[in-house]
């Protein structure tokens, strides 16, 4: 064999070896990955395992690793735990998301507008005012809203605890919806003015759709914070019929009802997880798009 | 042009309008945020000066909540804690989401489904997670100690949240599952944002693993890497849920945070001249910490 004829060979192998190399490589990225993914998933398997257990084997220790019957009687528990039941708590928690979805998405895209669209005296002193909000952590400030919220017997109503929420909401979603009005061209809406429509009018028929994207991706956030904001909830509701889920099941845990029945802690667990884990799955784009928006917001 | 001209005369009256139609489009926001950001924090600021409990008599005491403070022997141990607990769990949720952002940086198959469930921690309450984690790590039903019991790992039954050193390990692995998936995606877009051909041509040039990470990698996504950093650590200033939750501050008082106090302070002893007076040297943490990011942040442009 000549030289030039070698090295092709050599060559060839050399090939094949890093091709082979880069094919172990890549199946050993995906166990790896498998391997983190069971590890990152077992906590929300183990605590969906163990609630369709039957009641006395949810509290059975040491624990079994797998049902020996599958049944909802955890769930059915949960519907008359305390003095009222889960279901007034799920009530709860809804009603203050909401108002806090519906609250956070309006203020959000009139305001929004306004500072993207409109020039008036005052407008950057105001936007900064509004987003250096984002530097203040809310808990520092609870003492004061606490005492105001008292003051106009707002305390212990759900309405009170979503007004909290919003604010809460309010400086990531006002710069998210100046963003969108932003990317919006001006022509569309000039055309529209010089027809002589009126600027709520242009902002309803002819704006919303355009920041839809904006507008879903606000209303997630206030959906998913208000729902499992704890502390907040924790200060403004004494009265237990307002508790919001994360602190009703706190009190399970605390064995405010007599023993801590676990089972029924974990049916409650999945049932306060499934929401936000169902409209982060659906629209995940829109979360995802918020996050690295509210992230790179300064 | 007949059409324009009318709107051109009457520029300085639709000029106008439009301003007026500004400011009220932004009112209720700006009203929303006056009322409860605004008016708080200067109330803040103004009950730090006070005895003021949630009935009765108020009074002006001056400084001496503050100097109250300095005394206070909790309140220190809470400092303490809180930036011994931010030390301990930044490193680990940083590492871990750094090896994560690696691991699905490439857009592999079935790439987008491990991102997801690496996510999905994050998307549920810190609440609800430290729920689950304090029901896992019960000595008696939890299933951690089933696992170890069964591989012989351990001799009995581990209280992990009964002893200071094993609650503060246990709740920090806790917390690093919650949250980690955050900060894997902030550096993920920072491994993305670099150009492939960077790395090609470093390996031309014969560069390992290391090398690429050192020299390229790192550098190149400093500021992503800030931000996830600083994120992090305002996050775990902040903390309370997990503490208040797991183990109710204890075992002996060793794991209440800065919040936790101001908590117990202000809505169980009713102290809320001297919570506010703790909230005041909070902020003052958190807005040098914001100012950090601010600063980093900056550099770029």
């Amino acid at each position: 064999m000549t030289a030039p004829v070698i090295e092709a060979q050599a060559e060839r192998t050399q090939q094949e070896i890093r091709r082979l190399r880069r094919r172990a490589l890549l199946w050993l990225r995906y166990l790896v990955l498998i391997i983190l993914a069971l590890l990152f998933l077992f906590p929300i398997a183990w605590s969906f395992i163990n609630s369709i257990k039957l009641p006395a084997e949810a509290l059975a220790a040491p624990p079994t690793y797998l049902p020996s019957e599958i049944s909802l009687d955890n769930y059915e528990e949960l519907t008359t735990y305390g003095k009222i039941g889960i279901a007034q708590h799920v009530y709860n928690s809804t009603v203050v998301a909401l108002i806090t979805v519906l609250g956070s998405i309006v203020l959000s895209t009139l305001g929004g507008y306004g500072f993207a669209r409109f020039s008036f005296p005052g407008k950057n002193v105001l936007f900064i005012m509004v987003l250096s909000t984002l530097m203040i952590p809310f808990q520092s400030i609870l003492i004061p809203l606490f005492v105001m919220i008292v003051q106009v017997d707002l305390h212990d109503t759900l309405f009170g605890l979503a007004l909290v929420y919003i604010t809460f909401q309010l400086p990531f979603g006002i710069f998210l919806m100046r963003n969108s009005f932003l990317a919006v061209p001006h022509e569309i809406e000039e055309s529209a003015l010089l027809d002589g429509c009126g600027s709520l009018s242009i902002l309803y028929r002819l704006m919303l759709r355009l920041v839809l994207p904006g507008i879903v991706t606000v209303a997630i956030y206030a959906f998913i914070n208000s729902w499992n904001e704890f502390l907040a909830a924790l200060i403004f509701m004494s009265d237990q019929d307002k508790f919001t889920l994360p602190v009703f099941l706190t009190t399970i845990r605390y064995g405010i009802w007599g023993d801590v029945n676990w089972g029924a802690l974990q049916a409650g667990v999945i049932v306060s997880i499934i929401p936000s884990l169902g409209i982060f799955l659906a629209l995940q784009r829109y979360y995802m798009d918020g996050l690295m928006g509210g992230a790179v917001k300064n | 042009m007949l059409l324009i001209k009318p709107a051109g005369f009457l520029n300085l009256s639709w000029e106008q309008r439009r301003k007026l139609t500004g400011l009220l489009f932004v009112t209720p926001t700006v009203a929303f945020v006056t009322v409860f950001f605004i008016i708080p924090l200067l109330m803040t600021i103004f009950m730090s000066f006070h005895d003021w409990p949630l009935f009765g008599e108020r009074a002006f005491t001056g400084l001496e909540n503050y100097q109250e403070l300095s005394k206070d022997r909790q309140y220190l141990k809470s400092l303490d804690f809180t930036f011994r607990y931010t030390a301990l769990v930044t490193p680990p949720i940083f590492i871990l989401g750094f090896i994560l952002a690696s691991l699905v940086r490439r857009n592999i198959r079935y790439i987008g489904i491990f991102r997801t469930i690496f996510f999905l921690p994050v998307v549920i309450g810190l609440g609800v997670s430290s729920l689950l984690w304090v029901w896992m790590l019960d000595d008696r039903i939890g299933v951690f100690n089933k696992i170890l019991l069964d591989l012989n790992l351990v001799p009995k039954a581990q209280l992990f949240l009964g002893r200071p050193n094993t609650a503060m390990n246990v709740i920090i692995l806790s917390v690093v599952w919650k949250t980690v998936g955050f900060t894997m995606i902030l550096l993920l877009a920072g491994l993305q944002a670099i150009p492939d051909e960077l790395y090609e041509s470093a390996e031309v040039d014969g560069a390992g693993y290391f090398r690429k990470l050192l020299y390229i990698t790192l550098p190149l996504m400093r500021r992503f890497i800030a931000l996830a950093l600083i994120l992090s650590v305002i996050g775990s200033v902040l903390s309370f849920d997990q503490f208040y939750i797991m183990t109710r501050g204890g075992p002996r008082n060793s794991t209440i945070s800065i919040v936790f106090w101001i908590f117990n302070n202000s809505f169980t002893y009713f102290k809320m001249g001297y919570g506010a007076a703790m909230s005041i040297v909070l902020l003052g943490i958190l807005v040098a910490l914001t100012g950090l990011q601010l600063y980093v942040l900056r550099e770029r442009e």
